[in-house]
């Protein structure tokens, strides 16, 4: 309780670096996605064994949500869109083992998550439209909304950052606060809430990166897709 | 002085999560009693509607979270408070 939720804890320093605890879980994270989808895309077949017929669900999944929401074929968004989802909600979900705190627990975290998508939208963008159309979007409808649409790129990305903190943050602070008052078994109901609402945020904020994404490059003036274009 | 910065700084960062849940609260009973009687007109949209209403509600939340970041940033990382 007495420790900042703002602060992260160094484990250990390389050099002059500092390596913090959810770097250690990031890392942990990356190497057990990535040795998991090595272990199982070895032996792809026409004749789909279990696995691969439920990894095939779930990539017609995201495909789905894809084309529903950015009105796009979702070749090109797949590996990006996908990825985000997954590393999201096992970090998410990740304060399940004991003594580990989510990484996305942590403003740094979320910061570079959100800095990706800033930067997905403007590689998009660009490769869509062209650098020249791409910044003609920012002059739409009229010259004058040039500053505001500067600014919404800003707030949004920073937007995206403190819901997917604020959310987290709030659940880990909530465990800690009723373990100190009541004691081991009570925070159990708020865990089982955590894991609702870290694969909710885990969607929404792929749902946000798809809408940002999706606006930056969708064809004719009308910006906005079918999904609304939530702050 | 210092203790005088802390004290206002508890303060407001109860203000801040107090008033700063009012409009959600607010916002989320709307919500859920609009998606209760949509599913009360239309039980067999249940699915779609619940689906649709926790993604808005988590949206709604957002504001209160927000407020709670802030009075985070208000009593843990305050500048004036050394």
């Amino acid at each position: 309780m007495n420790h900042s939720p703002l602060e992260t804890k160094v484990l250990y320093h390389i050099g002059s670096i500092a390596i913090t605890e959810p770097v250690i879980i990031t890392w942990a994270i990356i190497a057990l996605l990535v040795t998991f989808a090595m272990l199982v895309t070895r032996r792809l077949s026409t004749i789909p064994s279990k696995t691969q017929t439920v990894l095939e669900l779930f990539v017609g999944a995201i495909d789905g949500q894809i084309r529903g929401t950015m009105q796009v074929e979702p070749g090109p968004y797949r590996a990006l869109i996908g990825t985000i989802f997954i590393f999201i909600l096992l970090a998410n979900w990740s304060s399940l083992i004991p003594g580990i705190e989510p990484p996305t627990a942590h403003l740094e975290t979320d910061a570079a998550l959100a800095a990706i998508v800033f930067c997905a939208t403007i590689f998009y963008g660009i490769r869509t439209r062209g650098l020249g159309g791409y910044l003609k979007t920012f002059a739409e409808p009229t010259w004058i909304m040039i500053p505001l649409n500067i600014i919404e790129q800003i707030t949004r990305t920073f937007s995206l950052i403190v819901r997917l903190f604020g959310n987290i943050m709030s659940g880990v602070f909530i465990g800690a606060i009723v373990l100190s008052l009541a004691g081991l078994f009570v925070p159990i109901p708020f865990m089982a809430l955590d894991l609702l609402t870290g694969a909710i945020q885990a969607y929404i904020f792929t749902v946000l990166a798809m809408v940002f994404i999706g606006a930056a490059v969708a064809e004719g003036p009308q910006e906005s897709p079918a999904t609304p274009n939530g702050k | 002085m210092d203790h005088m910065i802390q004290l206002i700084s508890i303060f407001s960062a109860a203000m801040a999560v107090s008033f700063g849940a009012i409009g959600p609260a607010l916002g989320e009973g709307r919500a859920v009693a609009a998606a209760m009687d949509a599913i009360a007109r239309q039980p067999e949209s249940a699915g779609t509607v619940s689906r649709t209403l926790f993604v808005g509600l988590a949206m709604i939340e957002t504001m209160a979270i927000y407020a709670l970041v802030v009075a985070l940033l208000v009593l843990f990382a305050n500048p004036f408070v050394k």
